[in-house]
This record gives structure tokens, C-alpha cells and sequence, in this order.
């Protein structure tokens, strides 16, 4: 549909103002809010999240792609909540204590929200307790971890071990990332999966739902 | 000594130091501490390293400040203290080399993103470099090095800055680019042909790149570099990119290799060469030989 297409086009150029504004015009012509969040914002940002892994655009582009996705689905959200319409999952994602750095992290929850799931980001400098404690009270299917510096990554072991002790092992997959991070730490400390890239990631946690999480 | 930038002019080749984090933390740093803290209580320390790397044929000394702007420190509530913070770091250079290389004292990124990207204004950015830099100035440095910079903008506030606090004192701009099937970029989209022309253009002294790969890569942005700049080149590469071996972190490249390739960094007009993450006293030590005998040579 013509008005969904600019909506994704308009994403995928950053444009907040426009995409807010054409969302408010596809809801007055009765559109479907799921519609409008699935043939327009979340078709705009596959685009973006495919030109990103190709390198045809970089963070800037994608990070005002992610900031009018946000603001039009401010507008969507408690539409999507009366119809209740069910995301395709939730997230819990946050970069390990002591870990200050989150572009990376960042990156893979603005990709993961593009692809219509439910992110709650814990942000910076979260502990293994609270990566634990978020999964349950938010019941989330899949924890997320970044870390950038080799010197806290036992944190990601922490929580995978804090799992197990709790019963959520197998329940809640655990994805981890970041530069330092790789398949074979993933597969040392138990974790489900590692994702190499934000791209990665989102196609690691459509596996994990594929698969029946 | 002579200045830095004539020596540079005449043609001559210097070697820069390699990792400084790996070395504190041999040395008690605590993962997850601030490096920069040491700055205020361990000083033996900071004089320790830098003697290390002068022991290993370094013309050139980092400092450990690069962490050291407010911004930065404000994450461990450090950014009151930022100015002796950066004060003592050159201090203890100063100390241990007094005299036999030169000190850079060196700045890193703001781990802010710029609006509109990210939540921070340019204004509060660049206040943030003015404070480290006007601290640089008054410690007294023989150049200053903004390094690990991923985003050009930010790299222009910090040479303002520079420029501005601590003028008459020659400032190397140093970029992290990712290698792409599309050639070099920054994390921000940033090309080398546009980085060289801008950092020119807007003053730098120097300019390169430090971390994000290994000397093989190193290599080629060092010629990008040259096909669009004629002013001296800054290359700090990684020892490779780091690997988990037994839960352990591994650099790959060694001294041995990096040496050998060195001499590729200078055909391609590199004037400055040091290490990165994961590189040694070892590795700048076999840098230093391979490259004296080489110019021998010529």
C-alpha cells in the first residue's frame, strides 16, 4: 500500500517528523495499527538493518531510522495493546557490570525492536542478579548481554550459571555479543548462542523462536 | 631534544609505545576500576611502564590519560578531579624519561554519542575536551594524541579543543576504522580520503589510525592515508585482533611479525609506528631493531 511504503521510506531516511505524522494518517484511513507497524516501520527497518550489514549505510543512519521508529510507535503501542496484539517476543538486553560501553548493545536492541520484538533494555553496568531478576518479573524468553571489554565477560558466566541455579536454564536463552566475545566463549560458559553482529543477532533470536523458545 | 614535527620533517622514523591497560592490570589494576584512578595514588606504577617502553626504544611515551576527560571520568565520579588526573600522568612520564623521549599525552573518545545520533550536545563535548587539554597544557606535553576516535565529528571538537587550550603544541588525530568488503570506514560511516582531508583542513599535526585491526590492514589504511595527505602519518596497530583461547584473551601477532611488517608501514609513509592492544614491551623492542637496521640499509 501506497501510504505503508512512504512510511517505510520515510524510516528508512530518518525522517521522525514525517513518519509520526503519515502513522497518524494511516490510522485515520482505519489501517490496522499492526499493519502499519508491520508493512511500514518494521519493513522500513529490515531495510535498514540489511543495508547496515552490507555496509551500505552506518550507525548514524540507523540510529534516526530507530529514533522515528520509536516515536511512531509511541503513537501505535497502546493501540497495539487494546487489540491485544502479541509481540513475536520479549527481550531482556543490557551491557555487563562494569562494562561501560553500549553502542554495540544498543545497536542490537534498536535491530530486535526494527524486527517487532519487545526490548527491555537494562542499559549499562547490569549485574548477573539483575539480568536474572528482569527475565523473570518481565518474563522474557531470551536475555541478550553485551560486553566490549575482555575484563568483564565473566559476567556473562555468572549469568548463565545464576540460570541454572534458578531453574531458568533451557527456559530463557542467552544470547551474548561484543567485540572481545565469540562462538567458542559462548559454547565455554553454556550460553545458547553468539551473535558476531546486530544483523546476527536479530537472526539468532528469529532461530530461537523458530525453534520454539 | 630537537621538536618532534622537524624530525619528522627530515625524513626520520620514530616508534611510539604499545598497551598500557594490559600492563596495569598485571599490575593490580581491577577490572572494572578506572585506570585513570591510578593516577592519583600509584604513580610508581605510571613511571614503571614508561620505563618499560623507553628500556624497549621508544621515542615516544603515552601517557595514561586516556580516559581522562570529564565526560569520561564522570562514569566512575571522577570528573572533579580530572585536572590532576591528567597533571600527574604526564608528571610521572616526565619523571621516568626525563629527557630521552618525548611525552604524548593521550586523549580518548567521550563515550558520548553526538545529538542527533545520541543524547549529547557538542557544546558539553567539547567543554569536556577543553578541561583535559587546558590540564595537558599546564603539565606540559610534547605533543598530545586523540586516538580511538570513531566518529570525525567528535574528533574535531577534541582538536579544537587542543588547539585552542594548548596552543603551539602539535596534536596527532588518530581514527578506529572497521575494514568493510567496501573498503575502510568508521563505526560512523567516516572514510580515510574524507578523515585526511578534514583533519588537515582543520589543523591536525599528524594524523592516522590506531586499533580495530592488525598491521596487515594497518598497512593499507596507512597508504590510503598517503593518497590523500602529505602530512606525517600515525600508525598504532593492534598485535591482531584478540581471540579467547581457554577463557583467556590472545593477541595473535608476534613481536617477530609485527617487526617484519613494520617495514611495509614505513614504505607506505608512515612516520610514527607504535602498538596497540595486545602489543608489549617485546613487540616495540623488535620494532625498534628491525626498523634501525632497515633505515641502515637504505
Amino acid at each position: 500500500m501506497e501510504l505503508l511504503n512512504r512510511i517505510s521510506e520515510d524510516l528508512q531516511n530518518g525522517m521522525d517528523e514525517a513518519v509520526v505524522i503519515l502513522t497518524q494518517e494511516a490510522l485515520e484511513k482505519n489501517i490496522p495499527p499492526i499493519e502499519i507497524m508491520n508493512d511500514g516501520l518494521v519493513a522500513g527497518m529490515n531495510v535498514v538493518g540489511r543495508k547496515f550489514k552490507d555496509h551500505e549505510i552506518f550507525l548514524p543512519d540507523v540510529l534516526l531510522a530507530a529514533r522515528a521508529m520509536n516515536r511512531a510507535m509511541e503513537v501505535l503501542k497502546p493501540l497495539l495493546i487494546e487489540d491485544g496484539i502479541p509481540t513475536r517476543g520479549r527481550i531482556v538486553i543490557g551491557s555487563v557490570k562494569d562494562d561501560l560501553h553500549d553502542i554495540g548493545k544498543n545497536l542490537v536492541g534498536i535491530l530486535l525492536k526494527g524486527a517487532g520484538f519487545e526490548v527491555i533494555d537494562l542499559g549499562n553496568d547490569v549485574s548477573a542478579e539483575m539480568f536474572i531478576s528482569a527475565a523473570r518479573e518481565q518474563n522474557a524468553q531470551v536475555i541478550g548481554m553485551s560486553a566490549l571489554l575482555t575484563t568483564t565477560m565473566p559476567v556473562m558466566k555468572q549469568v548463565v550459571e545464576m540460570a541454572r541455579e534458578e531453574g531458568l536454564y533451557g527456559k530463557v536463552r542467552i544470547l551474548i555479543g561484543g567485540a572481545p566475545v565469540s562462538k567458542e566463549y559462548a559454547r565455554e560458559i553454556g550460553a545458547d548462542a553468539y551473535g558476531f553482529d546486530g544483523a546476527n543477532a536479530v537472526d539468532t533470536v528469529e532461530g530461537f523462536f523458530a525453534e520454539g523458545t | 631534544m630537537e621538536r618532534l614535527l622537524d624530525r619528522l620533517h627530515d625524513g626520520e622514523i620514530l616508534i611510539a609505545d604499545g598497551a598500557i591497560g594490559s600492563l596495569l592490570i598485571e599490575r593490580g589494576l581491577i577490572s572494572g576500576h578506572c585506570p585513570e584512578e591510578l593516577n592519583l595514588t600509584q604513580l610508581g606504577i605510571l613511571e614503571e611502564i614508561a620505563g618499560l617502553y623507553l628500556d624497549a626504544g621508544a621515542d615516544i611515551i603515552q601517557t595514561n590519560t586516556f580516559g581522562g576527560s570529564p565526560l569520561k571520568l564522570a562514569a566512575y565520579s571522577l570528573e572533579d578531579k580530572a585536572s590532576i588526573i591528567n597533571r600527574n600522568a604526564i608528571a610521572a612520564v616526565m619523571n621516568a624519561v626525563s629527557g630521552r623521549a618525548y611525552i604524548s599525552a593521550s586523549c580518548g573518545p567521550s563515550g558520548k554519542l553526538l545529538k542527533p545520533y545520541g543524547d549529547t550536545d557538542s557544546e558539553l563535548i567539547l567543554e569536556s575536551f577543553e578541561v583535559q587539554m587546558r590540564a595537558f597544557a599546564e603539565a606540559g606535553c610534547d605533543v598530545i594524541c586523540i586516538e580511538t576516535m570513531m566518529d570525525l565529528e567528535e574528533m574535531l571538537l577534541a582538536l579544537s579543543a587542543a588547539k585552542k587550550m594548548a596552543p603551539g603544541i602539535p596534536v596527532m588525530t588518530s581514527m578506529t576504522f572497521n575494514a568493510t568488503p567496501r573498503g575502510f570506514f568508521t563505526i560512523m560511516g567516516d572514510r580515510i580520503e574524507q578523515t585526511a582531508h578534514t583533519l588537515e583542513d582543520a589543523g591536525a599535526d599528524i594524523v592516522g589510525s590506531n586499533c580495530g585491526n592488525g598491521i596487515e590492514n594497518m598497512i593499507r589504511i596507512a597508504r590510503e592515508f598517503r593518497e590523500h595527505t602529505g602530512l606525517p602519518i600515525l600508525i598504532q596497530s593492534n598485535a591482531g585482533l584478540p581471540e579467547m583461547r581457554d577463557g583467556e584473551v590472545f593477541y595473535p601477532e608476534t613481536p617477530e611479525f609485527m617487526a617484519l611488517k613494520a617495514e611495509e608501514l614505513v614504505d607506505a609513509g608512515v612516520s610514527i609506528i607504535g602498538g596497540c592492544c595486545g602489543t608489549t614491551p617485546e613487540h616495540i623492542r623488535m620494532i625498534r631493531s628491525r626498523i634501525a637496521d632497515w633505515s641502515k640499509q637504505e
